[in-house]
């Protein structure tokens, strides 16, 4: 009865607020930006937070490369399972010695300010990721590269320092898209111009991007005439308004929000993350000593991390995501939990006292970090071993791990379609984020070598099961589980394709309507 | 001491000024300060942990281009300098000028402070009023319970369940559509508002409602009243001439304060309901360290806050006599 009273009131304010407007309820309005002009429709798609750059080179955050894959090209791109595949390069082929990469260019592709793609346009792009003055977040990937060479207005020539399996996968990421030699690096940051199967159409700061349909696309067109990405920073939010209406498609990171979507008139798939949760271990102090690295190894249940911090939401991992070359989590020295086998290592160490680790955690980075923390450390303290957390805000979280500034780390780090590029910057001894990771050895850089060193991928995928096992063998890292990203659809939409790397490319074939 | 100065500076408008300018110098400071005091940079805020695969060139090229290469001195008597020229920076996030973006911004988050306001002062004042005529009573119980439960129901919380309630029972979500400029489309614009400015409003009649209790009724007990009474004066005279008129300069205060609160306040109201106000502009900028953007949407707000406060005193000096003669 309270219950109908109140919604009789409530009921009968609104109204009368509504009647006050002049406006009917918006129920299920027409979310487009406009007319459709297409067969496809125009679609909304939520996003929590306004792009932090549309400069494709230096755009790392989530929200800035899911805008700017769907406006740039690439040379290479990948298909729905992370297999790479001609981009704007319709073929490439290795020399003999695997020192010379030679590209074939795709024939009248342009840009979206008319002007043609040709070699020198490649060439101005890879010699400007490598130049260190762009500080292009992806440069690391064309390390082997020493010259770029056009050999005709459609063929590219790559001189390398040693051959390089990965290069074709690794050119396929937004931060080596293809810009125009005649583009001012300036201007590409409030208007971007690139040869993908949306436009940019215009940008309200903290509201919106809009893209449009690009007509002159060289492959298949887009079906939807427009895009909008609409800035609502609460997820909970962004629920509520696809359940109204107002937004067709969301990627929706937190396992609790997306429970509330599911059911009702909303689709929501889940897709395994490529991104991995660990717990990142050093070798220093104590952890410079293999046992005890294995000690923690053998400590944890990974499943009852995934349970309580993620509510069973995502699956137990090894250190390799990509389907490709996926690791098996259970080749590993404690598959389950084993609290003798824990205390044996830590005796083997000297250290049947015990040990205490200091660990860094996240707060407000992801949703489950300290969840998780609190979940490691009471499993580890009953093994004796103490991780003494320290819960930092994410800036100052990011500025200890980027100064390497910890013994442990719970961390959620992004994973790559290819091993070498997901993996080769942390283990090998030249790496340049070796000194975050703690850990290598010469077994792991050879192993590494001979993975760029072949492009026969049943080799490379031996070559990496072992880089995988000698990982969980010497305990560089502790891999705990991937998460869910999940996708939620209004009924409208139809012919997306959630990928596992939490791309948003399969927009050109989505329709709305 | 104080006769001896000069005629000018005994002013309390020109006093009043000169402690507004010390305010908001003070402020600048200290905004300055506590951004670079944060952990992390622009940088780290835009890279993440990427940024440690940064060749020691890339970041000073990267320090370079965000203009963290320059001492703290001198970047903040550079931006000191372009204040002084109307120039509030450039958002290195959305690479346009903060002044075109607080533009934006700030109106959204005045009409939502005015609105919110005005439903606070509706529902707080009748309410404040029947308690304090009603000392004691049913009436004096129910308004100090619904001033004490929306003083405790977190904003976050109340604005959450509007919005999923509203949306589910009625399909009412005005906030999931782009923001409607008041000009351009009243009717959505007003929708829009409505329910942040409900969260917002209910919020502040709370105190509103204790401030017109507790002033009602110290009034109501005064001498002058009890001789208006006693000439025969009407009740309903006497409530709205006499003891509302008087009981109103501590409301306006309140007010005022909360009216402050409101322009830098409204920060998860805002977020939550997609409201593309200041608070919004701050927080968005806190987080991506676009410090200019911090640094001067913080002044624009304090500057506000300067000000309603000195339009409150000036109201003052409109609702009683005496603070005019002073």
């Amino acid at each position: 009865m309270a219950r109908s009273v109140y919604r009789w009131c409530a009921g009968t304010i609104l109204a009368g607020t509504l009647a006050l407007t002049g406006c009917q309820a918006p129920v299920q309005t027409d979310p487009g930006t406009g007319s459709d002009p297409g067969t496809g429709g125009a679609a909304v798609v939520g996003v929590t937070s306004d792009p932090d750059t549309l400069m494709p080179w230096k755009a790392t955050q989530f929200q800035a490369v899911n805008v700017l894959q769907n406006v740039y090209g690439t040379l290479t791109e990948y298909d729905k399972d992370l297999n790479t595949v001609p981009g704007l390069a319709e073929s490439w082929e290795a020399s003999a010695d695997g020192t010379k990469l030679t590209l074939r260019l795709r024939q009248g592709v342009t840009f979206a300010d008319g002007t043609d793609f040709d070699a020198t346009d490649v060439k101005f792009s890879l010699d400007g990721i490598l130049d260190e003055a762009n500080a292009a977040v992806g440069s690391s990937t064309l390390s082997s590269v020493t010259k770029v060479a056009v050999v005709d207005p459609q063929t590219v020539e790559l001189s390398l320092s040693a051959p390089d399996a990965a290069l074709p996968s690794g050119l396929a990421t937004v931060n080596l898209a293809m810009l125009s030699s005649e583009d001012d690096l300036g201007v590409l940051e409030t208007e971007p111009n690139g040869t993908g199967p949306f436009s940019f159409d215009s940008r309200t700061p903290s509201q919106a991007i809009r893209l449009k349909r690009n007509d002159a696309y060289w492959g298949d067109k887009a079906k939807l005439a427009s895009v909008e990405f609409r800035v609502i920073p609460d997820e909970n939010a962004i629920v509520t308004a696809l359940q109204s209406g107002n937004v067709n498609l969301a990627v929706i990171n937190d396992p609790l929000v997306a429970q509330t979507a599911e059911g009702g008139t909303l689709t929501v798939a889940k897709t395994p993350q490529l991104s991995y949760h660990a717990l990142q271990l050093r070798t220093q102090g104590v952890l410079a000593d293999k046992n005890v690295r294995l000690a923690v190894q053998c400590g944890i249940d990974r499943q009852q991390v995934l349970d309580t911090a993620a509510f069973g939401e995502g699956e137990v991992v090894g250190p390799i995501t990509a389907p490709a070359y996926k690791s098996d989590p259970n080749a590993r020295p404690c598959p389950t939990r084993d609290i003798a086998k824990a205390k044996d290592y830590l005796a083997k160490a000297g250290k049947s006292d015990g040990v205490t680790i200091q660990t860094i955690v996240s707060q407000g980075e992801y949703a489950t970090s300290v969840s998780e923390a609190q979940n490691l450390k009471s499993q580890l303290a009953e093994v004796g071993i103490t991780l003494e957390l320290e819960i930092l805000e994410s800036g100052a979280f990011v500025d200890r791990w980027v100064a390497a500034d910890f013994e442990a780390a719970v961390a959620l780090n992004v994973g790559r379609p290819d091993p070498e590029s997901m993996y080769g910057r942390y283990f090998t001894s030249t790496g340049n984020l070796n000194k975050v990771a703690g850990y290598n050895s010469p077994e792991l850089d050879a192993l590494f070598a001979k993975g760029k060193a072949t492009d026969d991928q049943a080799e490379r995928q031996q070559i990496y099961t072992q880089v995988s096992k000698e990982l969980e063998d010497n305990a560089a890292w502790v891999w705990t589980f991937t998460g869910y990203t999940y996708t939620a659809t209004t009924q409208q939409v139809s012919g997306f394709q959630p990928m596992v790397n939490g791309s948003l490319q399969s927009l050109r074939t989505t329709t709305v309507g | 001491m104080t006769e001896s100065r000069p005629r000018l500076l005994r002013s309390p408008v020109l006093g009043r000024l000169l402690t507004a300018v010390a305010t908001l110098c003070g402020v600048a400071l200290l905004v300055f300060i506590m951004l670079r005091a944060i952990p992390g940079d622009r940088i780290t805020a835009t890279l993440g942990t990427e940024a440690a695969a940064l060749s020691p060139a890339q970041r000073a090229a990267l320090e370079a281009y965000y203009g963290l290469d320059q001492p703290l001195v001198l970047q903040f008597l550079n931006w000191l300098g372009q204040l002084i020229t109307g120039n509030l920076g450039i958002s290195s996030r959305a690479q346009v000028s903060v002044v075109q973006l607080t533009a934006g911004a700030l109106p959204v988050t005045l009409e939502l402070a005015v609105i919110a306001i005005l439903i606070a002062l509706v529902v707080g004042i009748p309410i404040g009023m029947a308690a304090a005529t009603r000392r004691n009573g049913i009436l004096d119980g129910a308004g100090q319970v619904f001033a004490l439960l929306w003083l405790s129901v977190p904003a976050f919380l109340l604005a959450s369940v509007l919005l999923t309630y509203t949306a589910r029972l009625w399909g009412f979500n005005p906030n999931g559509q782009p923001y409607a400029v008041p000009w351009l489309n009243p009717g959505l614009n007003l929708q829009q508002m409505l329910l942040p400015a409900i969260t917002l409003g209910l919020g502040i009649a709370a105190p509103i409602i204790r401030t017109t209790r507790t002033a009602v009724i110290e009034i109501g007990g005064l001498d002058f009243i009890r001789t208006a009474r006693a000439k025969g004066v009407s009740e309903a005279r006497l409530r709205a001439r006499h003891v509302l008129r008087n009981a109103l300069v501590p409301v306006t205060t309140m007010t005022g304060l909360q009216f402050g609160y409101l322009l830098g306040g409204a920060v998860v109201v805002e977020q939550i309901f997609s409201l593309p106000g200041v608070g919004r502009q701050v927080l968005l900028g806190i987080q991506q360290k676009d410090y200019a953007v911090v640094q001067s949407t913080v002044l624009v707000i304090a500057l506000c806050f300067v000000l309603v406060n000195l339009l409150t005193d000036l109201a003052y000096r409109v609702i009683d006599p005496r603070v005019r003669q002073a």
